[in-house]
């Protein structure tokens, strides 16, 4: 996609970026609250924390990237 | 395709008559920021197809976005199209169950074929400049063809929508506990809007967005699953210790005899009919597919988007073939014993009453004794006890999730599955409306329209295809025999189709009328065989040479012969009659076209030059998991 219209990345940025501080923010709860879902396996990784944190930046990377008004994408 | 269909199939035979006993406890259970995750996705759908509404408004930018996407939107919408949830689901369960065997219908079902397409056919399709492939055979072979495969392709796809929107309803329903009517309506009336708004610009972006979510929501199961298992070596050591085979973890070693494996397959059927007449009649020729190359901005990108939709093909069975593995001995039961998926026929005939016990207990026992459950476990399900409640293979990348994924991660999951459901019915309903519009209402009902009214009548028939789809859910739901005919729709066809675009493209001599022939003759043969084997299974043994043939190669041999049969047509007829001179044929045919010279560029732009990366990586893993 060119010219001024938002590119789907993004789109694709923003909704990562969304999901990714969400996710991050319920991981940070539950290590500092010690309150782990039952059932769920492999709590001591706190997969939340770290995927949250990797979805977060993926998405920022791609919503600074392809902010509207940047002409390069 | 085929695994949605099988899928699909399996779902009306097992869970839904087990749920019409029985509102089952769903798998998972959804917390508020699940709920929100899901919302968000709804939204950010709905946004972008109001957004896309403006650029939409001509028949290019409604029809075929413009023509205007990338390699990189077009080669991911391209391979997205295809990895619906069910795909995702289904092929999991034949993981469990088959082992790394379920990687052929990734690797070479699909790598070949889409090569084959980006290097050899999308020049004729793109140069061509055709809406669609039912517009392709009008510019080579005549009107008679384009109707014929318009309304095949109509057919097939409005159905398939319908399909498609019954198993999510169903899944929605197991997985999370959600009313059948709730999910058909709210995806539906999604995918209308978005679509209907923005058209094919807005189920591109939309299976691009699908296709990251998917990666995103289900990519931490196998990490997670191969942390717990010991890694790979880990994995292998425990299906070997629980099961006693290593066949699992071989592509080819065990195929040299049909009962060497756990598919029951030989080579010669994964070559030749998967490799060839399955994958390149569906990657080279299924509209709802090559659609999305079409939409590409010039020809090279055309020529790109299915070498890099082959490269996250490849990839796939990382977030798909491995949970499937790692659920034969990763799941448990309440007790800690491992837990054994068994088919849907099982899990229907052991479906609880009110009471929590099986409904037929007979009906149940004589089921299970077919099984490898331990006699145990078997008596406990007979007796209800809570938590021995039977699970089907289909279920096995939903129990993974709900095993490693908590509050946030899980709705992210779901949200994934969503978003392949609604991707596939938004890629029907869309090719869909473009076949409608210019293959049929178009010649056949008003040809001196204006742009913008062949765009209303776009929108319009979104709408009615939406609605004829949710029908066709209906349909399928109370009438469960329609499926068997609705799963035979797509192998029918595909095959003269393949037939007669091969010969079409590749070979100048090829006449209109033995194209129209062939297509309409190869399908009546295709569908005979179909119909003959159903009448009386016994000519099973004919049609599949085997009479222990299952499903799958039934349809691979009739794809095959009804493939052989269209050939045979097309070459007859085009020897009696009289073919088109070949300056008719420029932009059309291989050997009378001349392509648009292209600007240079350096090696590693160049598609050739990904093509046999591409091929390299596609034999060192066949290699490495041979």
């Amino acid at each position: 996609m060119h010219g001024s219209r938002m590119s789907i990345w993004f789109f694709i940025g923003l909704l990562l970026t969304l999901y990714g501080l969400l996710i991050l923010a319920a991981g940070i709860a539950e290590w500092a609250g010690g309150h782990y879902p039952p059932g769920v396996e492999l709590n001591n990784l706190h997969a939340p924390v770290w995927w949250g944190s990797l979805l977060a930046l993926l998405g920022l990377f791609y919503l600074v990237r392809f902010r509207p008004g940047r002409s390069d994408r | 395709m085929h695994m949605l269909l099988s899928f699909a199939s399996s779902l009306v035979s097992g869970p839904l008559s087990a749920l019409a006993a029985f509102n089952a406890e769903p798998l998972a259970h959804l917390r508020s920021l699940d709920i929100a995750i899901i919302a968000i996705y709804f939204a950010m759908v709905l946004w972008i197809g109001f957004y896309l509404k403006g650029m939409s408004n001509t028949g290019e930018g409604f029809f075929m976005a413009g023509r205007e996407m990338t390699a990189w939107i077009a080669g991911l919408s391209f391979v997205s199209a295809n990895l619906g949830s069910l795909e995702l689901m289904g092929w999991a369960g034949s993981a469990y169950q088959y082992g790394i065997l379920a990687t052929h219908w990734y690797w070479i079902g699909a790598i070949p074929a889409m090569l084959f397409l980006g290097l050899m056919m999308m020049p004729f399709y793109y140069v061509s400049k055709t809406h669609s492939v039912p517009g392709y055979l009008h510019l080579r072979y005549g009107e008679h063809a384009r109707i014929v495969a318009a309304i095949s392709f109509a057919t097939e796809m409005i159905l398939m929508s319908g399909v498609n929107m019954f198993a999510m309803a169903v899944v929605m329903q197991v997985v999370l506990g959600w009313n059948i009517t709730f999910s058909i309506l709210v995806s539906s009336v999604a995918v209308a809007l978005y679509v209907g708004l923005g058209g094919l610009r807005s189920a591109i972006f939309n299976e691009v967005l699908q296709f990251v979510l998917i990666w995103a929501g289900a990519l931490l199961v196998p990490i997670l699953g191969l942390v717990q298992a010991g890694g790979w070596t880990g994995l292998k050591t425990r299906i070997l210790s629980n099961l006693g085979s290593d066949s699992y973890f071989h592509l080819w070693r065990d195929t040299g005899s049909f009962s060497a494996n756990p598919m029951g397959v030989h080579w010669t059927g994964i070559v030749f009919g998967l490799g060839f007449v399955i994958s390149f009649g569906y990657w080279t020729t299924d509209f709802l597919v090559v659609q999305r190359v079409l939409a590409a901005h010039n020809l090279r990108a055309a020529r790109m988007a299915p070498i890099i939709g082959s490269i996250f093909k490849m990839a796939v069975p990382f977030i798909v073939i491995l949970p499937g593995l790692l659920g034969l001995v990763l799941l448990q039961n309440a007790d800690g014993s491992r837990r054994q998926l068994v088919g849907e026929d099982i899990v229907a005939a052991c479906a609880a009453a009110s009471s929590g016990t099986p409904a037929d207990p007979a009906s149940c026992s004589a089921a299970m004794s077919h099984t490898t459950l331990p006699p145990a476990y078997q008596q406990k399900v007979l007796d209800g006890v809570p938590g021995s409640e039977l699970h089907s293979y289909n279920q096995a990348l939903p129990l993974m999730m709900v095993r490693y994924l908590g509050p946030g991660l899980l709705g992210l999951g779901i949200t994934a599955l969503i978003a392949g459901f609604m991707s596939g019915m938004a890629g029907n309903v869309s090719a869909f409306s473009t076949v409608w519009t210019y293959d049929l209402y178009k010649p056949l009902l008003n040809k001196r329209g204006s742009d913008s009214h062949y765009v209303f009548v776009g929108r319009l028939s979104i709408l009615l295809g939406v609605a004829v789809s949710i029908g066709a859910a209906y349909l399928v739901m109370h009438a469960h025999g329609i499926m068997d005919y609705v799963q035979a729709l797509f192998s029918i066809f595909v095959a003269p189709l393949l037939g007669v675009i091969l010969f079409g493209m590749f070979w100048k001599r090829a006449t209109g009328l033995a194209g129209f022939l062939g297509l309409l003759l190869g399908i009546a043969f295709s569908a005979s065989l179909f119909m003959w084997v159903k009448l009386n299974p016994v000519n099973l043994k004919y049609v599949a040479l085997s009479e222990a043939a299952k499903p799958m190669a039934e349809n691979v041999f009739r794809a095959l012969w009804a493939f052989l049969f269209t050939s045979i047509i097309v070459i007859l007829v085009s020897a009696f009659t009289r073919p088109r001179p070949v300056a008719q044929l420029s932009g059309l045919v291989y050997g009378a076209t001349q392509l648009p010279t292209e600007e240079a560029v350096p090696f590693y732009e160049r598609e050739w030059f990904w093509a046999t990366v591409v091929i390299l990586i596609f034999i060192a893993l066949n290699l490495i998991f041979w």
